[in-house]
């Protein structure tokens, strides 16, 4: 079920919308725009849906419009043209036309954000900070210090309560940041850049925890990212945006398979596939090997059984070649090495990989208890250069 | 040339008829006034006068070392004060300090509402930078002979003068202070819903305040400043000495009161730096 709604939103910084919007609708770049009214277009026509307990990621360079329409979403900026929806109980509410009582009810109630320069307020303490929003939903005092103890407790910073924020780390700071928003209770987050200001490995480490608080927590969350690996990373969705336009959106291991431009790609060729990509997208398929009545041959002189699609054994000039079926969390150190591993379809490239280090072979996919195809060095290869998309053109 | 100097504008008879035209139409709103501070600031004088020197020196350093925790600096006030009991001027400092704060007080009061007012809103601090400049540079005795007229000899038409002169510090760092709030902090406030009041009172006036307590610290100074010119329209106090040291050509008497002005100033600014200085960090 959705929980934010975005529809064919347009935001103009600027005072002459009324003559810019007309400009946009023609097809004029944001540069012309710029030349002709002054107005700087944020965010054009921009569509997104996002549904419970996804993190979706919006994706770009600065300036490409992702904050700035993370903003419309808890009405910081305003919106043009169109409609930006966030659900409240069994209502949508709009947030660009709503009343100020009821905006301040959705934000403090319904959606929290999380800054880039985490904006925690340097004169009071931690945990006056992580109270702060609670003071504004009109809880009293008592009350609030225990609830921000318990969010401090959360990102384990509970020693640090009466320190004042400049008294802490970059990554400290963006904890105190997160049990601020997360103490407010609401279903839908906002981040904006987050984990950037952060230093590679503290930010490794937020994003895992960010990643197990989601798992307990089941949050919406809109986040925003300039890096790919960490929106492939984080993300359940990824919007792609390019000069204000939002010019891909979705699942991470599709955008990085069939990346829709060419701006898409350059980003695409510098991530590191292993969390994302799945054993179906790398396999070379059984259609593409050659089978013979109901045999795979292969080309180290082995050779696939399979009867009605499915896989009976393996054997070689020497006799049956001993297989193990893998299941997630499996321990490999005692399995011997000249055995072939039968995996399922959807393994991650990591996993794969991780198998391939123990053993000598190539690996076995199935699903639905049919094989499907296989597993090789090359195909990791093919993935690790960055060739696994535009697979569709090479083919042509 | 001739034609020039021959049709001189009327801006000095056009001034004097603006302040004729005050006092006829306003002069029992100015007598009020004049009455009300001039009462409150007596009253305050006698009060602190019946109390023996020593008492009050004792109340003044438990309060420095509340806000200090200094040794040093509460020696410092201890020889201060002594030393200007011992010169003869302890009336005259009590009744100075009283006019000081009271001028800073009514400039902070009115002062620090128009800089929050002018950093919500430009075109206002385009109105007031002149204004502010004007009762900057002009001449003090120019308004002080206004402020006579319609508030009578005392310590009233000094006060008014003083926050004429000192106002402007106050408005202007409020104004500073206020305007340079980080975009992200207030950004912050409004995703956490705020509204506009609670985001001045719990983060805008809070993230100006080392500014404002600059502010304060300079109309605190600026204000001791107008000392000497207060005495001339008969404002009790350090100044007086002065003056009439002036008019007899009396060295040792002009010494002994310039002495306590400055060691007044010194124990004000010693006073008012420091927790400025401790908020901002």
């Amino acid at each position: 079920m959705a929980v934010v709604t975005i529809e064919n939103v347009d935001i103009v910084f600027g005072d002459n919308k009324a003559q810019t919007l007309p400009l946009m609708d023609k097809g004029h770049s944001r540069d012309q725009i710029i030349g002709m009214t002054g107005d700087v277009v944020g965010v054009q026509n921009a569509s997104i849906e996002v549904n419970e307990g996804e993190i979706c990621v919006l994706m770009g360079l600065s300036g490409s419009g992702k904050s700035t329409l993370l903003r419309a979403i808890n009405g910081l900026n305003k919106i043009a043209r169109g409609r930006c929806l966030v659900r409240d109980g069994d209502n949508m509410v709009d947030m660009a036309k709503c009343d100020e009582a009821t905006l301040r009810h959705m934000r403090t109630h319904r959606v929290s954000m999380v800054f880039q320069s985490f904006a925690l307020m340097p004169w009071l303490t931690v945990l006056e900070n992580v109270a702060f929003g609670l003071e504004m939903q009109g809880m009293p005092k008592t009350e609030r210090f225990i609830k921000a103890r318990e969010q401090l407790k959360m990102v384990s910073l509970d020693q640090w309560a009466d320190k004042k924020p400049d008294e802490l780390s970059g990554g400290m700071r963006q904890r105190v940041g997160l049990a601020r928003a997360f103490a407010m209770d609401t279903d839908v987050l906002l981040m904006d850049e987050p984990f950037s200001a952060l230093d590679p490995l503290i930010r490794t480490q937020l994003q895992d925890e960010l990643i197990e608080l989601q798992k307990r927590l089941n949050k919406t969350i809109i986040f925003v990212s300039h890096d790919l690996d960490e929106a492939l990373k984080i993300g359940t969705k990824i919007a792609i945006m390019e000069s204000a336009k939002i010019i891909q959106e979705d699942t991470p291991e599709q955008i990085v398979l069939n990346p829709a431009t060419e701006y898409v790609e350059n980003f695409v060729a510098h991530t590191n596939p292993l969390n994302v990509l799945r054993g179906n997208s790398l396999m070379t398929p059984l259609s593409e090997l050659a089978v013979q009545d109901s045999k795979v041959v292969m080309e180290n002189g082995m050779w696939l059984e399979l009867s009605d699609g499915k896989l009976t054994s393996i054997q070689n000039l020497e006799g049956e070649v001993p297989t193990v079926s893998w299941t997630p969390n499996m321990v490999l150190d005692n399995i011997p090495d000249n055995a072939i591993f039968i995996v399922p379809a959807n393994i991650a490239m990591r996993d794969a990989v991780e198998i391939r280090y123990y053993s000598k072979h190539f690996m076995v996919l199935e699903e639905n208890e049919k094989c499907v195809g296989i597993l090789n060095d090359h195909n990791f290869y093919h993935a690790l250069l960055g060739k696994h998309f535009g697979r569709d053109t090479e083919a042509a | 040339m001739n034609w020039l100097t021959d049709n001189k504008i009327p801006l000095g008879a056009w001034m004097e008829n603006f302040v004729d035209w005050l006092v006829s139409a306003a002069s029992g709103f100015f007598d009020l006034i004049s009455i009300v501070l001039e009462t409150m600031i007596v009253s305050m004088v006698d009060t602190i006068e019946s109390v023996h020197p020593l008492i009050v020196i004792g109340i003044v350093l438990l309060g420095v070392w509340f806000l200090h925790r200094s040794i040093g600096l509460l020696i410092f006030i201890t020889a201060a004060l002594l030393f200007i009991i011992n010169m003869g001027y302890w009336v005259e400092t009590i009744q100075t300090l009283v006019l000081v704060v009271s001028a800073t007080a009514i400039s902070v009061l009115i002062g620090v509402p128009i800089g929050i007012a002018a950093a919500h809103r430009p075109w206002l601090y385009t109105i007031l930078r002149p204004i502010l400049d004007l009762m900057q540079t002009i001449p003090t005795f120019v308004y002080l002979i206004p402020t006579l007229i319609l508030f009578g000899l005392g310590y009233v038409p000094g006060l008014i003068s003083t926050i004429i002169f000192a106002i402007a510090a106050p408005i202007r760092l409020t104004y500073l202070g206020v305007s340079k709030v980080p975009n992200e902090l207030l950004e912050a406030g409004l995703a956490f819903g705020c509204t506009k009041s609670k985001l001045l009172y719990k983060v805008e006036l809070p993230a100006a305040m080392p500014n404002i307590m600059a502010g304060v610290t300079q109309c605190i100074m600026l204000s001791l400043s107008m000392v000497v010119i207060a005495a001339l329209v008969g404002a009790d106090g350090l100044g007086k000495p002065v003056v009439r040291a002036l008019n007899t050509v009396n060295i040792s008497q002009g010494f002994e009161a310039g002495i306590a002005i400055v060691l007044v100033a010194i124990m004000l600014d010693r006073i008012c730096k420091s927790p400025s200085a401790k908020s901002e960090g």
